[in-house]
């Protein structure tokens, strides 16, 4: 139906009031300049770009099974197999260090490679980087269920009350405040002790169905304002049914709202998880997260200290990027935001005024 | 002969969008001494508002000034953040158009008043408190000891405007720079702020730089003019030069289409007095009345109200702000809950209809909004929205649907392209087209139009109430043209309704309404409609004054 146009179309004639700034959203629909505006954001991008490839080096490291179907990974170990505990090249008196190196020979390192057990061993001799692999999988997954629990019930509890408002706003705002009141460490920890022998993937959806509550409160606040403006009102008189208005008409103008919060409810789900596992209510072994990795090793931080630093890095790694991605989309989509000018722009701006824009 | 309080001469502001500088004001070149008014007109991004905060180093990081600016001989541009910070609110203060927002709404206005004197002068509180409430009385504020305490939500938009115009008098400024100070108000307010700035500026001998795209304003203020247009100065003149001998042919455009009051012939009415049609829309002693919330009682905007709108007239309804006019528009199409009355479109009652008997009424109404920015969703292209209409009422979808469009965009004159673009993309004008091509997707009989030209530059503005006008000899629909504006409403209407606060207090024939009104309300609200001609104003605000003595 109706697809981007091209720039080329005549600009609107008799400006508005802020002629010269529409400028630079001169034949670009609202999506365009979202994704222009998140592109010039080089954290985020950055970001983006970490996160996609640690998912597929991740995911491609262990071999996964889908049912019936097997696809082999390309790390040659898994997190079943038992192979020796290493001593040799270790300081003394200990085992299963790591083998990764990155220092260049030049700089009178081993040179850059992996190694055997690039992240070491962990006590029985099980390799820790496929450790690492599952646990940072496991976490990733639970990241994105929680996101997608989280992010669907949040929206449609926040927009079935932003919109219909009265006692229906009033039941299911309550129902809100009761759950924002337990707080979700505790919820995680009395359903983990009781369920947490039914794997990480049950973990994920009760969290989820906690972590709904920020976000529920955000679009409601969003639509109460939205379904005040006159074009919700130009869509009644028009005949839209009350579904039509929601999703249609005031959906849409709330998506930044929501993919913002979501993010960022994501790269909390992360680190609750870890909480929990690191608790013991998370996930249990003989599953793997990077929260029981850490919390399973915790005694040996001064010993061998690279069992901590391992997940502890993916972590950070996840947790930070994706915090990022959803600052870049804040930024994005808010229409205030403008971009700063540096002196550099100053100057290679000037060049173009001479040259012809101004009459 | 009098001290010179401003010079600007050869000043240059440009913004900076992505990369390239867009100039926005151009070689401006003024002076103005003390006790003279000199206005600034233009419509709406051609620099005024501009120029203004870039007198004082006020424009956002990524605006670039270059050229002079001298208050009182000394530099302002690139002068240092201590000689401004000194000359702001001492020597050059500003009334900006929304007092709402332009004072802090968590500070008294005593206490903000007080502020400005305090950062100025080397005062005690008791004696900067005494000055704040000399300055209140000066402005005319009812019980000063009172409202000195006051917040600014606790005050009216007239009031407001009033405590603003204190605080910029608190430090004697030789320059008065008033950013369309009375765009926001009634006219019968801004007739009484206008008075208030002129008899001020008598009294302190200041200067004052008047900014406005209003030039009934103009006439009745300035003394020398600067017409602007996309950042050039097109004429500089004084005020009789200006309105009765206008040299560039913009000048002379712009004044051609503000809208006077009795400059048009009189419209025919579409039927016969003696045997008058079924009404399209009748109102009978509609009382609606916005329920309470919480703590805030429950407030009757619109008491017993009479109106019937036949096939094929225009009727403008006026008032005031706050006087109910937008609440009987939205409530005679459903928009809102009738509290007693009937409201019957066509000849069905639609006061308690249900959802199912409401749309289906609603497909012979339309309405136009006031806010051209608000009523267009943003995420749907403007063919989308136009459509709208015709997809849910089944009349047509697909190909059929996308020739309709074509249709309604020819008819509103924009350009068939245009149906993939986004609202942000048009002008305010475009947008309110737009907003009537939705209106009349489905051939309505009746067309509300709820101040559709309130957001509007002149010239804008007459080009849209001529394809009104058109539109409307074309279709015969009805409409209820709802506006603050008399002049506007003189265009249009064939019938003209007043309404003040919630009451209709006047209704009848367009000339008799305006030629010779009977109600005291009436007469008030035509007077203080300021005429483009600055030796007419002259008259009628002496008539003006003395209708009030």
């Amino acid at each position: 139906m109706f697809k981007k146009k091209v720039n080329s179309t005549s600009a609107p004639q008799d400006g508005g009031e802020n002629a010269i700034f529409n400028k630079e959203t001169q034949g670009l629909s609202q999506g365009q300049i979202v994704l222009r505006r998140f592109v010039r954001h080089r954290g985020a991008m950055t970001s983006l770009f970490v996160i996609l490839g640690m998912m597929l080096f991740v995911f491609t490291a262990l071999d996964q099974k889908f049912g019936s179907l097997k696809i082999p990974g390309w790390w040659h170990y898994t997190t079943e197999d038992l192979p020796d505990l290493r001593s040799i090249g270790c300081k003394e008196g200990l085992v299963g260090c790591p083998t990764l190196s990155i220092k260049p020979t030049f700089l009178g390192g081993t040179g850059v490679h992996l190694g055997e057990h690039p992240f070491g061993q962990d006590d029985i001799g099980r390799d820790y980087f496929a450790l690492v692999m599952r646990g940072a999988q496991r976490s990733m997954m639970v990241m994105f269920v929680i996101g997608a629990i989280g992010g669907a019930i949040g929206t449609v509890v926040g927009a079935i009350s932003g919109f219909s408002r009265g006692w229906i706003d009033a039941i299911l705002m309550r129902l809100t405040d009761f759950i924002i009141t337990i707080p979700v460490i505790i919820i995680g920890s009395v359903v983990g002790y009781h369920f947490g022998n039914l794997g990480v993937g049950f973990l994920a959806i009760y969290l989820g169905l906690f972590s709904w509550t920020g976000l529920s409160r955000l679009v409601r606040g969003e639509f109460l304002t939205l379904r005040e403006r006159e074009f919700v009102d130009a869509a009644r008189v028009a005949g839209a049914s009350n579904r039509r208005i929601i999703f249609k008409h005031i959906l849409p103008n709330a998506v930044g709202v929501i993919i913002v919060s979501v993010t960022l409810l994501m790269s909390g789900a992360i680190l609750l998880e870890t909480a929990l596992s690191y608790l013991g209510f998370g996930v249990v072994a003989p599953d793997v997260s990077l929260g029981l990795l850490i919390s399973n090793y915790q005694d040996s931080f001064t010993t061998r200290p690279w069992l901590f630093w391992y997940p502890g890095l993916f972590i950070i790694t996840i947790a930070l990027s994706i915090n990022f991605i959803g600052d870049g989309l804040r930024d994005a989509f808010d229409p205030r935001q403008r971009r700063r000018i540096t002196k550099k722009d100053r100057q290679s701006a000037k060049a173009v005024t001479r040259t012809g824009v101004q009459k | 002969m009098s001290e010179q309080v401003l010079k600007i001469s050869q000043f240059n502001v440009d913004f900076w969008v992505d990369g390239v500088w867009y100039p926005a004001v151009i070689d401006m070149n003024l002076e103005l001494n003390a006790g003279k008014v000199t206005a600034i007109v233009g419509e709406s991004g051609s620099g005024k508002s501009t120029t203004a905060l870039g007198l004082m180093s006020l424009l956002a990081s990524n605006a670039r000034v270059s050229g002079s600016v001298k208050v009182k001989d000394e530099e302002m541009l690139n002068a240092k953040a201590l000689t401004l910070r000194h000359f702001r609110g001492k020597e050059v203060a500003y009334i900006f158009q929304e007092p709402m927002t332009a004072l802090n709404p968590v500070y008294t206005i005593g206490f903000q008043i007080i502020e400005t004197l305090r950062n100025h002068f080397d005062m005690g509180p008791t004696q900067a408190h005494a000055r704040a409430l000399e300055l209140l009385k000066m402005v005319d504020i009812p019980d000063p000891e009172k409202s000195i305490n006051k917040y600014p939500h606790q005050l009216s938009g007239g009031q407001r405007q009033r405590a603003m115009i204190a605080q910029a008098l608190a430090c004697d400024p030789g320059l008065l720079v008033a950013d369309e100070p009375t765009t926001a108000l009634d006219v019968t307010v801004q007739a009484e702020i206008l008075d208030l700035m002129r008899g001020l500026k008598d009294k302190l001998n200041s200067a004052i730089l008047l900014i406005t795209h209003d030039m009934g304003v103009v006439a009745d203020m300035a003394d020398e003019i600067l017409v602007m247009k996309d950042g050039i100065t097109v004429e500089h003149g004084t005020a009789d030069q200006i309105f009765n001998n206008p040299q560039h042919p913009y000048t002379q455009e712009l004044l051609g289409a503000v809208p006077k009051l009795g400059s048009t012939v009189k419209r025919a009415l579409p039927y016969k007095e003696s045997a008058k049609p079924e009404p399209v829309l009748k109102l009978t002693d509609v009382t609606i009345e916005y329920p309470k919330r919480g703590r805030i009682p429950a407030f009757v905007a619109v008491k017993n109200f009479n109106l019937e709108i036949y096939p094929g007239e225009i009727v403008g309804l006026v008032g005031e702000s706050g006087s109910g006019k937008t609440t009987v528009g939205r409530a005679s199409i459903g928009l809102l809950p009738v509290k007693s009355g009937s409201i019957e479109i066509i000849g069905q009652e639609i006061a308690g209809a249900n959802q199912k008997l409401l749309s289906s009424i609603r497909r012979h109404t339309g309405i136009v909004f006031q806010d051209p920015a608000s009523s267009l969703n943003p995420r749907l292209p403007i063919g989308e929205s136009i459509g709208e209409p015709i997809f849910l009422a089944k009349i047509a979808k697909g190909a059929e649907l996308e020739l309709m469009i074509e249709d309604l965009l020819d008819q509103v004159e924009l350009p068939r392209s245009y149906r993939n673009r986004y609202p942000h993309e048009l002008s305010g004008g475009q947008r309110q087209r737009v907003g009537i091509a939705r209106a009349l997707a489905l051939t309505p009989d009746l067309l509300i139009a709820d101040e559709p030209t309130s957001a509007l530059d002149v010239s804008v503005q007459a080009r849209f109430l001529d394809l009104l006008t058109e539109l409307q000899e074309k279709l015969k629909f009805a409409c209820l043209f709802i506006s603050h504006d008399l002049a506007v409403v003189d265009i249009l209407a064939h019938r003209i309704a007043v309404m003040q606060n919630g009451l209709l207090v006047e209704e009848g024939d367009r000339d008799a309404i305006l030629l010779h009104p009977k109600n005291d309300y009436t007469r008030r609200l035509i007077s203080a409609v300021p005429v483009p001609d600055p030796a007419e104003q002259r008259i009628r605000r002496e008539a003006r004054l003395a209708l009030k003595k």
